[in-house]
């Protein structure tokens, strides 16, 4: 039989799995099983669906079926005004709503030609780096626990809960962030933010520590990430694989260094990158990347200037309250922006950032008035999923759950 | 007749102190673990939570019995039943101390291995009757799993055997009285033994790091998938009951049973403080490792504790056979 037909026939192949470093060959010996996985089970996060063809333990064959948790994310948006999509971009990727938030407002000013103060790009920098940690150490927390380890997970989360509280310091909610504006952000930091931060930051390292220690060298971790779940870079590139997934299989890739937005340029940091693109890889990379964001978050504090942080223009920001109230100007400017929205000019926009997992596009099309046209998002997770099926046949049941872990699948940025 | 009131009522006391402490085993179980992961553990039912157990086992008989459609009922209501049974009846002959035995019999060890080996019969059953694929796999693995186990097993118990020259175990702690204990005695080789059984014993009774016939995120519960209410219960239970009587008697073959150190103050005591300290140190494993992947496991048992278990053996035989005589 030749190498090249789909391993999902039935009959006699030898089959070889992959099991890290040795080599097993089996021969089929009775009929598939077609299992369901999912939409609601343990190894998926959030919802999705793997119908899977075993043989015995062996992956056979893998059909990913997306779509359980859309909402309709992008008709929505158009119903409102440009600033009232704001909150759904929130439930894009549930563990960095900061991250969306950034990328939205980045799009809609890129196409309005507005450019943010000094300030509030610096603050948007961190916010977006703080979201970015809580990202990974749940994609790692996730990930431990679902191979059985209570107590990584704990500290994971752990870490999580300590940036959660600084986030809704910052921003008034824990998930639900909705912190930034056209043109600027709902507030500036807290007094003494810094400080607090920090301090969270240095708890969360802690908890990192602790993590990595339970996991990054012990054998039973190492054997069931090495060597599974794993993609080349051709593949990668292909599917459009973005962030973690990339970098783990060499690329040098990452959007904050290659296509700097906001003032990254002006920040010292490394891309994180991998060298065989299995899940060990993702994991260290994910755990690199927490450093390095770190190291951002305190370059922007050094550098964080004072001034004003939102523009100016009142057709681009809310007037400030007493000249609502107490001149026609400011009244009428604050009833046409709430009420038309902003009246951004025709044409399209495409802003790419780099989002928890990857490359976080939002493409925005205006007619010229104050409701969007269409909004696209480009979702880093949905690019993954078509690659997935590629990680996991020829693989064993186990396999499924590091490489799903590592990957981060995130149900509402996929389903949107 | 004697005998047979001796039966009764060492029965029914082994079954008593058995399951209630099994009960409280959890509770410390939940306890040990939530003192390692900084929280606090069940603390609202009870002092301490100290009632915890009662109202799971309270929750669990109210829970409605739910067959899946295509179920063989007759296996799916036996397989709790026959978990738990065979869990208990290996506690019948551990020696709790010199007097407090159920049945001292003179092949004990043997019915020791026979119903940790039949133990597998009622978790395929349980798997299979379900009717549903994760339990079937759940079962697969979970008999691939006790019969690799199995080998390691035997044959560290082997090992005690040639040294102790008795396959009763309060014989073995006679001999160990005698002679040391045999995890420290022949040095070296003695707590290789023990870490093996121990080992082998842990893969047994499913737990992590080998607890791959129920991984849940991956086989949401394994076996246990279709089960509700006190059948549920019934599996779970014979579990912690299987590992508690294991460390039992892993105590006993390789820890000096009742016996203290240096003989001091031997008695009943020593036989619980050590199978406590053996159960708990299982749920310090658990709650610090990952779970294997099946093939990973089958390796580690056959590549690398089989060969061992192996040598073990041949290393007391000819400790016997030069030294001991």
């Amino acid at each position: 039989m030749s190498a090249n037909l789909p391993t999902a026939i039935p009959g006699n192949s030898a089959a070889k799995i992959s099991t890290g470093g040795h080599k097993l060959t089996a021969e089929r010996q009775g009929d598939l099983m077609v299992i369901n996985m999912g939409p609601s089970h343990p190894a998926t996060h959030g919802t999705v669906k793997f119908v899977l063809t075993l043989d015995g333990e062996m992956v056979e064959d893998l059909d990913v079926h997306i779509g359980y948790l859309h909402r309709g994310f992008e008709k929505m948006s158009e119903q409102g005004t440009w600033q009232q999509v704001l909150p759904y971009t929130d439930r894009l990727n549930y563990v960095s709503p900061l991250l969306n938030n950034v990328g939205y407002v980045l799009a809609i000013e890129k196409l309005m030609g507005v450019q943010c103060t000094p300030r509030a790009g610096w603050i948007r920098m961190i916010i977006s780096e703080v979201a970015r940690i809580v990202d990974h150490f749940t994609a790692l927390a996730a990930g431990a626990l679902e191979l059985g380890g209570f107590a990584p997970f704990l500290f994971g989360l752990e870490a999580r809960e300590t940036l959660y509280p600084l986030i809704e310091e910052l921003t008034g909610a824990r998930l639900t962030t909705s912190y930034t504006r056209i043109g600027g952000l709902k507030d500036d930091l807290p007094d003494d933010y810094e400080k607090h931060l920090m301090a969270g930051i240095d708890k969360a390292l802690w908890c990192l520590d602790k993590m990595g220690g339970l996991l990054t060298k012990n054998r039973i971790f190492y054997d069931r990430m090495i060597g599974t779940g794993p993609l080349s870079q051709e593949d990668a590139i292909s599917s459009g694989c973005t962030g973690v997934m990339l970098r783990s299989t060499g690329v040098d890739w990452d959007l904050r260094k290659h296509q700097p937005y906001l003032y990254y340029d002006q920040v010292d940091f490394d891309v994180i990158i991998g060298h065989q693109g299995d899940n060990y890889d993702r994991f260290l990379c994910r755990i690199e990347e927490i450093h390095q964001s770190v190291s951002i978050i305190k370059q922007c504090f050094a550098k964080l200037p004072a001034g004003p942080i939102n523009v100016g223009d009142w057709r681009v920001t809310l007037p400030p309250k007493h000249a609502v109230y107490n001149s026609i100007e400011g009244m009428i400017a604050h009833f046409k922006l709430v009420i038309d929205g902003h009246q951004v000019p025709a044409g399209e926009a495409y802003q790419a950032t780099e989002g928890g997992n990857g490359e976080l596009g939002f493409y925005v099309v205006s007619q010229g008035n104050g409701r969007p046209f269409r909004i696209h998002v480009r979702a880093p997770c949905f690019y993954a999923m078509g690659i997935v099926k590629k990680m996991i046949v020829g693989h064993l049941l186990s396999d499924i759950v590091p490489t799903f872990d590592a990957l981060n699948m995130i149900g509402g940025e996929v389903d949107r | 007749m004697q005998g047979l009131l001796r039966g009764l009522v060492y029965g029914g006391l082994i079954i008593t102190v058995l399951m209630t402490a099994t009960a409280w085993g959890m509770w410390l179980e939940r306890k040990l673990a939530a003192r390692m992961q900084s929280r606090i553990g069940p603390n609202v039912v009870g002092k301490f939570g100290l009632l915890q157990p009662v109202a799971d086992l309270m929750k669990l008989l109210q829970k409605e019995e739910i067959y899946p459609i295509g179920a063989d009922r007759l296996l799916f209501d036996l397989a709790p039943f026959l978990v738990t049974t065979f869990a208990i009846a290996t506690a019948a002959v551990v020696p709790f101390s010199a007097d407090a035995v159920g049945a001292d019999l003179d092949v004990g060890i043997l019915w020791v291995l026979a119903l940790g080996g039949l133990m597998v019969i009622p978790v395929w059953m349980a798997g299979w009757a379900s009717n549903n694929k994760f339990a079937l796999i759940g079962g697969m693995r979970a008999v691939a799993q006790s019969i690799s186990y199995g080998v390691p097993l035997v044959l560290t118990s082997l090992v005690a055997v040639v040294f102790t020259g008795t396959m009763s175990l309060s014989g073995m702690v006679k001999f160990q009285i005698a002679h040391g204990w045999l995890a420290l005695w022949p040095p070296g080789p003695g707590v290789i033994a023990f870490l093996l059984f121990y080992m082998a014993l842990l893969a047994e009774s499913n737990r992590i790091p080998f607890d791959i016939p129920e991984a849940e995120s991956e086989l949401v519960a394994g076996i246990t998938t279709e089960y509700t209410g006190m059948k549920f219960g019934l599996l779970y239970v014979g579990e912690y009951v299987h590992t508690m009587v294991g460390s039992a008697i892993a105590a006993v073959i390789f820890l000096g049973g009742w016996d203290g150190p240096f003989h001091i103050a031997s008695g009943l005591h020593w036989m619980v403080i050590k199978t406590v300290a053996l159960f708990a140190s299982v749920y310090w494993v658990r709650w610090s490792l990952l779970r294997f992947r099946s093939d990973q496991l089958m390796r580690l048992c056959w590549v690398y504790l089989v060969p061992l278990s192996v040598g073990l053996v041949i290393f007391a035989a000819l400790w016997r056979h030069f030294v001991l005589s």
